[in-house]
């Protein structure tokens, strides 16, 4: 009877996303992201909760955003680079604090050190849902013109920033602006 | 020395596991006896290596061995001791470890209180249970292993992650396992039902109360995971739709629609396909839950951190064991035949309904939680889905499933007349009415979902009586005998069923009528909120064993009387470096204060940033949970079951020998009961 095999069919669906998620997902995403215009949002900053920030007052340079917490674990793995890449100071690196609690997120900032020109709170989590935060830490170069030319999910390595994101910035910084 | 012993206990363990999952199946398969036999003293030794693999990881972070790579990044030697315990899992290669462990436990419980069931059908459980062994035991010593070496040692560890430094930590991973793994007996059995072909009702007879028990640990260890949360997290929430808390509910969904599936096939022969399935359901969400923690693919409080190798083994062996029993089940099930048939109003009928409510419930969840992976994979962009939709999706579907369970109980199997149920039901159906129209009135303000809520909790509560009641009368004798008449199962299943009601009313409650404040503080200063006055009078040092603390001193008062001083903590963990809001909860019946400290003012050297709280009846919602859980402890140990082992056992030996209570007894003696006892 056919009926009975439904469950199979049903179950063998599920293995192939799960197994599609896991071979396309971490680490190399080529993201459906790369190539679109950052989401945009209008959240207030962790560190002066008064002013807000959008990706529209960023226009017209390159700048890179980390989607961070302070309870995610593999955000610390990642954090040691990002504090690298802002001691080179070639790049504004802004954060996204995902679903966090300002007052853990500053502290943890201040103890961890902090690599961010500021981060943006999003207590509700609905920026990260645009931006599809789901697999840990992401990190994002965004262009000039406002587009996301880059996207990678988990913690940041030396490795990483060496290969991909400077030489990337730097292209990035060289294009100039269309604006 | 301690460790490599350790690690030679678990290749032991394996090559046992697998000589299990061999020999006791092919004897049962093929009829021979001494194979068969073998599986008892097989998964005793089993047991007893995992054990003292176990018992190796302890010892080693106990004696703070930080030469154990594992060791060294779980633990430190300023940890307490509890702690240093509990740290044996509080990463992943010790969390399998534990797993494993728990497994062969409940293997050790089946071989040693199934003596009553027919010796195939238990060396095929015993046989399955070893396969699943195997799975863990390879992925522990392929790719996790906790007893690695770490060279050159550690000075010392990096220490056991502060947000499970806490007394809930110690409960609550256990016996959630202990609930997943539980879930491993009801599908071997299951799957031993299939193998052998013999899928009548005694099967669901010897598992129902090894599900039970599953079910109660599985309730117990999310209560526990949720209260752990309220006040460890620092925000007062106490559920938060998070994908590893979804993994964990999946399963209980499942597991409830099972445990009243298997009641049917056991009291009715109905339902037999659809309870294998349950089974089999249940089980693999559980090990899709340990897959999700694992494989970082999604962004979750309780994600350990990811390896891609280690991903793959998991969902490798997710789809043997899943994908394996339902290729068996669909082999198997056509032959099973459909038991008698059932009434449109009946008992079967009612649980039938309730199970397709709550697998379509478990189904939501299910989307809610895998549909940003499903967008992903498709190439439509990921996404997230919150709480919103878990909200909208979730009170729609449990609403039927709670009036459905107050109906079920006073219906007759096979069939009932619906005039009848009416008439035994009108009183509790009027007061659960007008108590929906008065108790938000009383309450502060009548708000719809709030209505809608007390409804349900109150109809969930005059059902049980009116179930209660319609039980007692229909015994003969004193009236005060009466209630020692009625079986213990029964009353299992009206607790839990009261505790649903008791859940309902607080998760209500606390949702329509909680109040909260935030203020900037200086020592004298105060905030109202909801009646009361809190006072912050300053903060002190307090040092810990590895953390050192501010700790602030709030005194509350409500109209003038003082009630209770809270101390709340900022907690700064020296070695991981991590600050942790220790929030203080006066608890009460009918409302919590909960106040967690903010962060210093940066102007000043005294005031602080302070966060109130009053959660009215948010205590209900884990004394719900834990009805729930003693309901299944009683239904689990129902006395009628234990006294015909007894009886039995007299008769067969000639001495009085009296056992523990336990569920295999039980189960044991349901089979010679089923047909003596009615329902």
């Amino acid at each position: 009877m056919k009926r009975f095999l439904l469950p199979l069919i049903f179950f063998a669906g599920l293995s192939v996303v799960l197994a599609a998620s896991l071979s396309n997902d971490p680490r190399r995403a080529p993201s459906t992201f790369v190539g679109r215009p950052a989401p945009t949002f209008d959240l207030p900053r962790l560190d002066a909760p008064d002013r807000q920030l959008s990706p529209e007052a960023l226009r017209g340079q390159v700048w890179v955003m980390n989607v961070w917490a302070s309870w995610c674990e593999s955000c610390r793995d990642g954090h040691a680079a990002l504090m690298a890449l802002a001691a080179k100071n070639i790049v504004p690196i802004y954060g996204l604090d995902y679903k966090d609690e300002p007052d853990a997120a500053r502290q943890w900032l201040k103890q961890a050190g902090d690599p961010y020109i500021a981060s943006m709170m999003d207590r509700s989590g609905k920026t990260g849902i645009d931006y599809g935060a789901y697999g840990g830490p992401e990190t994002f170069v965004v262009d000039r013109r406002g587009v996301i030319r880059f996207k990678r999910s988990g913690p940041l390595t030396q490795a990483a920033l060496d290969t991909q994101i400077l030489p990337l910035v730097r292209s990035l910084q060289g294009e100039g602006s269309d604006e | 020395m301690i460790p490599e012993l350790g690690q030679f206990a678990l290749i032991v363990a394996l090559l046992l596991a697998i000589t299990t999952g061999v020999l006791p199946l092919v004897g049962a398969a093929r009829g021979i006896t001494g194979w068969t036999l073998s599986a008892w003293s097989l998964a005793r030794a089993q047991c007893a290596f995992v054990t003292m693999a176990f018992s190796c990881l302890a010892i080693s972070f106990m004696g703070n061995d930080f030469s154990v790579a594992y060791v060294a990044s779980n633990s430190n030697s300023m940890l307490p001791l509890i702690y240093r315990f509990a740290a044996v899992w509080g990463g992943h290669e010790g969390s399998l470890l534990l797993w494993t462990s728990l497994l062969t436990w409940w293997m050790a419980g089946v071989a040693v209180f199934s003596k009553q069931l027919p010796i195939p059908m238990v060396a095929r459980v015993l046989g399955v249970m070893s396969w699943i062994n195997v799975g863990f035991l390879a992925f522990m010593l392929w790719t996790s292993n906790p007893f690695t070496r770490l060279l050159p040692p550690a000075m010392n560890g990096r220490d056991l992650n502060p947000l499970l430094q806490d007394p809930g930590m110690v409960s609550h991973s256990p016996i959630l396992y202990m609930g997943y793994v539980g879930f491993a007996v009801a599908f071997s059995f299951a799957i031993s039902a299939l193998l052998s072909g013999e899928l009548d009702a005694a099967w669901a007879c010897w598992s129902r109360p090894w599900t039970t028990a599953a079910w109660a640990f599985l309730t117990l260890g999310i209560m526990l995971g949720s209260g752990w949360a309220y006040y460890e997290r620092g925000w007062g929430e106490w559920w938060f739709w998070d994908p590893v808390e979804n993994a964990s509910f999946m399963p209980w969904l499942v597991g409830t629609a099972l445990m009243h599936s298997l009641a049917v096939t056991d009291k009715r022969g109905s339902f037999r396909a659809w309870t294998v399935l349950l089974a089999i359901c249940a089980f693999s969400l559980s090990l899709l839950g340990t897959f999700l923690v694992r494989s970082g693919v999604i962004m979750s409080v309780h994600a350990f951190a990811s390896d891609l190798t280690r991903s793959i083994f998991i969902l490798t062996f997710l789809s043997i064991v899943a994908g394996g029993a339902l290729v068996l089940f669909a082999w198997r099930a056509p032959k099973i035949g459909l038991g008698p048939g059932f009434a449109a109003i009946s008992r079967e009928s009612l649980l039938l309904s309730n199970n397709v409510l709550l697998m379509v419930a478990a189904a939501s969840v299910f989307l809610g939680t895998f549909y940003p992976l499903l967008l992903n994979v498709l190439g439509l962009g990921k996404s997230s889905v919150g709480a919103p939709y878990f909200d909208a999706v979730f009170v729609p579907f449990m609403t039927p499933v709670v009036f459905l369970m107050g109906i079920g109980p006073v219906a007759r199997w096979k069939s009932a007349r619906l005039p009848d149920i009416l008439v035994r039901l009108c009183w509790a159906a009027l007061v659960s009415v007008a108590s929906a129209i008065a108790l938000p009135w009383l309450a502060g303000g009548w708000k719809p979902m709030v209505a809608l809520g007390m409804l349900l909790a109150v109809w969930s509560a005059t059902s049980v009586l009116t179930a209660l009641a319609g039980r007692i009368g229909e015994q003969g004798g004193p009236w005060i005998l009466r209630f020692f008449h009625v079986p213990r199962g029964f009353y299992g299943m009206l607790v839990a069923h009261f505790g649903i009601g008791i859940f309902i009313a607080g998760v209500t409650l606390v949702k329509g009528y909680e109040t909260a404040g935030v203020a900037r503080l200086d020592i004298g200063q105060s905030i109202e909120a909801g009646g009361y006055t809190f006072r912050f009078d300053g903060t002190k040092p307090v040092d810990g064993p590895n953390y050192r603390a501010q700790r602030a001193n709030i005194v509350v008062s409500r109209e003038g009387h003082v009630i209770a001083v809270m101390r709340p903590e900022k907690r700064f963990f020296v070695v991981q470096k991590t600050t942790m809001t220790e929030a203080a909860v006066d608890r009460g019946v009918f409302r919590d204060l909960y106040v967690a400290l903010g962060n210093a003012a940066e102007n000043s050297n005294t005031a602080w940033t302070v966060r109130v709280q009053i959660k009215p009846f948010v205590d209900w919602i884990w004394a719900g949970c834990l009805l729930m859980a003693i309901g299944g402890v009683l239904a689990a140990s129902d006395r009628r079951y234990r006294l015909a082992v007894r009886e039995r056992r007299q008769a067969a030996s000639g001495a009085p020998h009296v056992r523990i209570r336990t569920q295999a007894a039980i189960a044991a003696a349901n089979v010679a009961n089923a047909k003596e006892t009615r329902s």
